[in-house]
């Protein structure tokens, strides 16, 4: 059997940045395995700009921002195989990978760095009535056959769903001459980023109806039209409040979610809510030596916070390779209370902690002049005034190891807004 | 006079910003930092953006090569670069960063690819 000391399991932004990290942290036996025919996985479509500010302080788009990391790969020789499909990982870390050139491959790895992306919410999970001609995507379908394969998917367009996949593309076919003519949003605020509402919508003039959602799909070979209709407090639709737009082209941009058929083979523990695994502040799931980092742990909305997560789970893995696991003899757990949906990570090893964790979390609702508020067991040990908070920006805390002192063993971190 | 109601993007909070135009000048309320003010401004005056889209490239292992204006055109000036754009037809290899178009539809920014595209 094949042996590696560290598999990273995706080739895409969160996977190259953890092989970077895990290098530069003394690892030489590693490998990537990447399923599509090149390195830098989604963002090899995503063209539009605004990468990077964070990592490197200028806005590139998304082709120029994975080469960045690619770059990195190549010039530390770190090995990677392209076209090759995980099919399966076992608690005991084997994974089974396929690929044409070398059949099926079992290798033993003494880490593992599960770096899957995630999925887009299809048609099937939204429940949507009508037929089911040609002409409904998922915005990032869309966006590949335009941007990678050079494909126009459709002329006359209604967009479900203000998800930024589905914002950006709205704009790329208005570019390109379609007609987007409405995008419906079935929660009363835009799950995106406000500076793709402004310059995706805004620029163009195209209507964003919110607390909106499609009733009816028209067509039978071809989607000929799309009825939408304004939904209740309770998401109902409200009788009499249909709009009907003649169209080609439904794009479907509802949610990501976290890819993890892989983690649940392993045996990896997942959160409810994210859809990813459970980890702790190494970003260890619940399986020894088995990491997480990216889109695949939960759905971010700036790759720079994927790269720097990424960089700590690969660092974490060297660390695990050279010191084996390290038993913690007391495990406080995170919780998300009052409008804070869920932590990154849910466990924190304080004895064995760097000397600050960041923590990630994304909010329930809109929130106005509300505080955030950190708890350790019952005292309040951090609060913050907040102008704003939406669900589709997220949040963070950072956690210095320094405050715990005199505190141990702290039981449980509450993390919440509060007036 | 002239008023517009914009959405600063400056950062998450998305003021509300009503841009006031009188002549030379511009009054912005509603922001709540100098930046917002800075951007209201420049929204109404002279508009800039990046332009992003794809371009056509023959006997490459991909068939189009991602592009873009290297730095901001004016707004009014996106639809010409688009078609102009549209028109190229590229031969691979094509490097990151490479010229493909100087000069876009008179604005005097070039379009330079954001990908490579190796021969096939």
């Amino acid at each position: 059997m094949e042996y590696h000391k560290l598999v990273i399991i995706g080739g895409g932004p969160a996977g190259l940045a953890a092989a970077v990290s895990a290098y530069d942290a003394g690892v030489r036996d590693l490998l990537i395995l990447e399923r599509d025919e090149r390195l830098g996985g989604i963002l090899n479509q995503c063209i539009h700009n605004g990468f990077g500010l964070h990592t490197f302080q200028e806005e590139l788009t998304g082709p120029e921002y994975a080469d960045r990391y690619v770059q990195m790969v190549l010039e530390r020789q770190i090995p990677y195989q392209l076209r090759t499909i995980v099919a399966d990982i076992s608690p005991t870390r084997q994974i089974l990978a396929v690929s044409q050139a070398q059949g099926a491959v079992t290798i033993q790895a003494g880490a593992i760095i599960l770096a899957m992306g995630c999925r887009e919410r299809p048609r099937g999970a939204l429940g949507l009535p009508g037929y089911r001609p040609a002409g409904i995507y998922t915005a990032g379908t869309a966006q590949r056959l335009m941007n990678m394969e050079g494909q126009m998917v459709g002329k006359e367009v209604v967009i479900l769903g203000s998800g930024d996949i589905g914002l950006i593309m709205a704009r790329r076919m208005t570019l390109e001459g379609a007609k987007v003519k409405v995008v419906a949003e079935l929660q009363p605020y835009s799950g995106g980023l406000k500076r793709n509402i402004v310059q995706c919508l805004d620029d163009y003039d195209i209507p964003l109806k919110l607390s909106h959602t499609v009733t009816q799909i028209h067509g039978k070979d071809r989607v000929t039209g799309i009825t939408i209709s304004q939904v209740d407090v309770n998401r109902v639709p409200i009788p009499g409040s249909e709009e009907y737009y003649a169209c080609d082209t439904l794009l479907l941009s509802c949610g990501l979610l976290p890819e993890n058929e892989l983690s649940k083979s392993a045996g990896v523990s997942l959160s409810r809510i994210t859809g990813g695994p459970e980890v702790s502040d190494k970003l260890e799931t619940s399986v020894p030596g088995v990491f997480a980092c990216g889109n695949v742990l939960h759905v971010h909305d700036l790759v720079d916070y994927v790269s720097e997560e990424a960089a700590r789970a690969g660092r974490n893995a060297a660390d695990f390779l050279t010191n084996g696991a390290e038993t913690a003899e007391h495990v406080t757990q995170l919780r998300g209370e009052n409008g804070v949906r869920y932590t990154v990570p849910q466990r924190l090893d304080i004895a064995h902690m760097e000397d600050s964790v960041t923590v990630r979390f994304r909010v329930a609702d809109v929130y106005r002049g509300k505080n955030l508020v950190v708890y350790y067991d019952d005292k309040q040990v951090k609060k913050q005034k907040k102008r704003i908070l939406a669900p589709g920006e997220m949040e963070q805390v950072v956690l210095t190891r320094q405050s715990f002192q005199g505190l141990e063993p702290v039981r449980e971190i509450r993390i919440c807004l509060e007036d | 006079m002239e008023t517009r109601e914009l959405t600063c993007i400056q950062c998450p909070i998305g003021c509300t910003l009503t841009v006031t135009i009188d002549g030379d000048a511009v009054h912005v309320t509603g922001n709540s930092c100098p930046r917002g003010e800075a951007y209201g401004k420049k929204e109404v005056t002279a508009p800039t953006r990046t332009v992003t889209s794809t371009a056509r490239v023959r006997g490459g292992k991909l068939p189009r090569v991602s592009v873009k204006t290297r730095t901001d055109i004016p707004k009014e000036a996106i639809f010409p670069v688009m078609k102009a754009i549209r028109a190229l037809d590229l031969e691979a290899p094509i490097q990151i960063g490479q010229t493909v178009l100087p000069d876009a539809a008179g604005t005097g920014v070039d379009i330079i690819a954001t990908k490579s595209v190796e021969k096939e």
